[in-house]
């Protein structure tokens, strides 16, 4: 029985590390509703991603291949995982929260005309009066309060997680499953909205989700001088410079080196973050890091209710003394 | 080329003062009295593509937003930005609907407004911030959409270029109209009212819907607001913060010794 779904993406060829990481807790629900897991991938020959899908936890895999379908396509895309989901009818589908994820996520929700949460931090199952229903755990207003949620009546349940929220399980290249493939009929006049190219833009360092060691700025860097000091001190930890909300607006970083509830989600080992007040849509961002390290020059900064180690120093000392002491 | 352009708006509480945020320990639910609100930053931007579209090809550009009755207000400053009408959708019974709801009654509300041959909206709301919404209304209206967008650009009266930002680059999306496009901020600066347009905006008109657009008879009311929506909050509770502080005091110097010290002890380094 085909009680949970992934809807996997694909860019360029290659599955979303957040597909893969979804299929661990897919799998997990599954064992409890007593089923399966199904995958549906929709691209363009994309077979060797169905196996790497199965290998990861799917039962099945329903791969719709179509040349028209090898870029993200906001209508068509969503036109066929619902149909799929239809067919397949699953208690539960959940989909990574990459941008285009949330995007497809939403509108094969509306066209179900079922329940769609979004950034779950959690999601398990209770029985309420009888029924097995999935709790969702969402963070709500910026993460100051956690909110439950259920789908009680409608069906399939859906969820979006985002990318390193969850942790991946090792693949079993051994699993054996079920690859169905759909070739839809369809020209272009079937695209309201027609992905035409997909545009890399130049960007410095490594994902923030890969890094290691990451360093964050707040607002507070502005009277120490800018970023300048963050970048310094990223490099001598060989680390990844990121930011605040605020740090962003400010120009200082990119939008796609923005930590917290509408930027990355991140799990570094080391996490240090300067002169950031440590507002919750901030710090929900990075709470997972083995080590937080917080330093602000003012005492009661939050990012001290959020770190390992906390430092109240004006920036501009603190920040020189250790990029001196990680040189020794 | 006149453009029928709709920008769908919303009111939020200002998230400068989330901390104000309390759970009634009663009841178990949000206690909000008090907490400023503000037009949702993204819906500005949405708000002012709109008025460089007319600028442009002329046209017109009407505001629409479901809330309560003070959600007027964000209304009445999208019209002294330059929309030249708004549209609030207000009942009771729209309350404590979730993203597919809302969806819904805004596309009735656009339904009730008239033709249109473009919806703007913001991609993402600083309250909520699920970003489901804009997909949701494109759905329910049977029209394409594109979220995410930094650029439109227009071919002819009903195709546009739109670049849509993704995780380290963008696509580059061609859009038949009439269709939806939710907006980032960087798509454009917005503009200020001006007191000219304060004392315009006091002059155009404002329409009130009720939940007769859902249903023209009046009944099955309990198929919208919070009653008619597929996902229901059954908690809400505080996140514990599983974690305690080790102060690191002293000289500069030293306190930097100390840190690297215990970050390489705990192999975090």
């Amino acid at each position: 029985m085909d009680k949970v779904a992934v809807v996997a993406e694909q860019r360029e060829g290659k599955l979303m590390e957040v597909s893969l990481e979804l299929l661990q807790k897919a799998t997990d629900l599954a064992i409890i509703l007593d089923g399966t897991v199904s995958a549906i991938l929709v691209g363009n020959h994309c077979k060797d991603l169905a196996n790497e899908l199965i290998a990861h936890g799917a039962s099945k895999v329903v791969l719709v291949d179509h040349p028209h379908l090898e870029l993200y396509q906001s209508d068509v895309y969503a036109k066929v995982t619902a149909s799929i989901l239809t067919e397949i009818s699953p208690e539960i589908v959940l989909i990574g929260g990459t941008s285009i994820g949330i995007d497809l996520a939403s509108r094969v929700a509306a066209k179900l005309k079922t329940g769609l949460t979004a950034h779950c931090i959690d999601l398990y199952i209770e029985k309420i009066d009888g029924k097995e229903q999935l709790i969702h755990v969402v963070p709500g207003w910026g993460g100051r309060i956690m909110v439950k949620i259920i789908c009680p009546n409608h069906r399939p349940q859906m969820a979006t997680i985002r990318p390193g929220m969850l942790e991946k399980a090792k693949p079993d290249p051994s699993r054996i499953g079920n690859i169905i493939s759909i070739h839809p009929d369809m020209t272009e006049n079937d695209f309201g909205a027609r992905t035409l190219e997909m545009v890399k833009e130049r960007r410095d360092g490594k994902l923030l989700e890969d890094a290691e060691i990451i360093v964050a700025g707040g607002f507070g860097l502005y009277s120490a001088g800018g970023f300048g000091l963050i970048e310094q001190l990223a490099a001598a930890l060989d680390g990844e410079v990121a930011g605040t909300r605020p740090a962003c607006d400010h120009g200082w970083i990119p939008e796609n080196r923005m930590i917290g509830q509408s930027g990355k989600m991140v799990r570094p080992k080391l996490f240090v973050s300067i002169g950031a007040s440590g507002a919750v849509q901030y710090t929900t961002g990075f709470l997972k890091s083995r080590v937080i390290v917080g330093i602000d020059k003012n005492p009661r900064s939050q990012i001290f209710n959020v770190a390992d180690f906390g430092i109240v120093e004006d920036l501009k000392k603190i920040i020189p003394c250790l990029i001196e002491e990680l040189k020794q | 080329m006149p453009l029928n352009v709709i920008v769908c708006i919303k009111q939020a509480p200002d998230p400068e003062h989330s901390y104000q945020i309390t759970i009634d320990p009663r009841t178990g639910f949000i206690q909000r009295a008090g907490i400023p609100s503000i037009t949702n930053p993204m819906d500005r931007h949405a708000m002012e593509e709109a008025l460089r579209i007319k600028e442009a090809f002329g046209g017109i550009v009407t505001v629409l937003t479901m809330g309560p009755s003070q959600a007027r207000k964000s209304i009445e400053e999208a019209l002294a930005m330059g929309a030249d009408r708004g549209v609030i959708l207000c009942d009771p019974f729209f309350a404590g609907a979730d993203t597919l709801l809302t969806a819904y009654v805004l596309s009735k509300g656009i339904r009730a407004v008239g033709n249109f041959d473009l919806i703007l909206c913001g991609s993402e709301t600083i309250d909520g911030g699920t970003r489901q919404v804009p997909p949701q209304l494109a759905e329910f209206l049977d029209i394409p959409h594109v979220t995410y967008t930094r650029k439109i650009d227009f071919i002819d009266a009903k195709r546009v270029i739109v670049e849509r930002t993704i995780e380290n680059g963008h696509l580059k999306i061609e859009l038949k109209l009439p269709a939806l496009i939710a907006v980032l901020k960087s798509i454009n600066q917005y503009r200020r009212p001006t007191v000219m347009g304060i004392m315009e905006a006091a002059r155009k008109e404002i329409i009130e819907f009720g939940s007769s657009i859902c249903n023209p008879s009046g009944i099955e009311k309990e198929y919208i607001g919070y009653i008619g929506s597929p996902t229901k909050v059954i908690e809400v509770f505080e996140p514990l913060q599983g974690r305690s502080v080790e102060m690191i005091g002293g000289i500069p110097k030293e306190a930097a010794r100390k840190l690297i010290k215990r970050l390489r002890e705990l192999e975090a380094l």
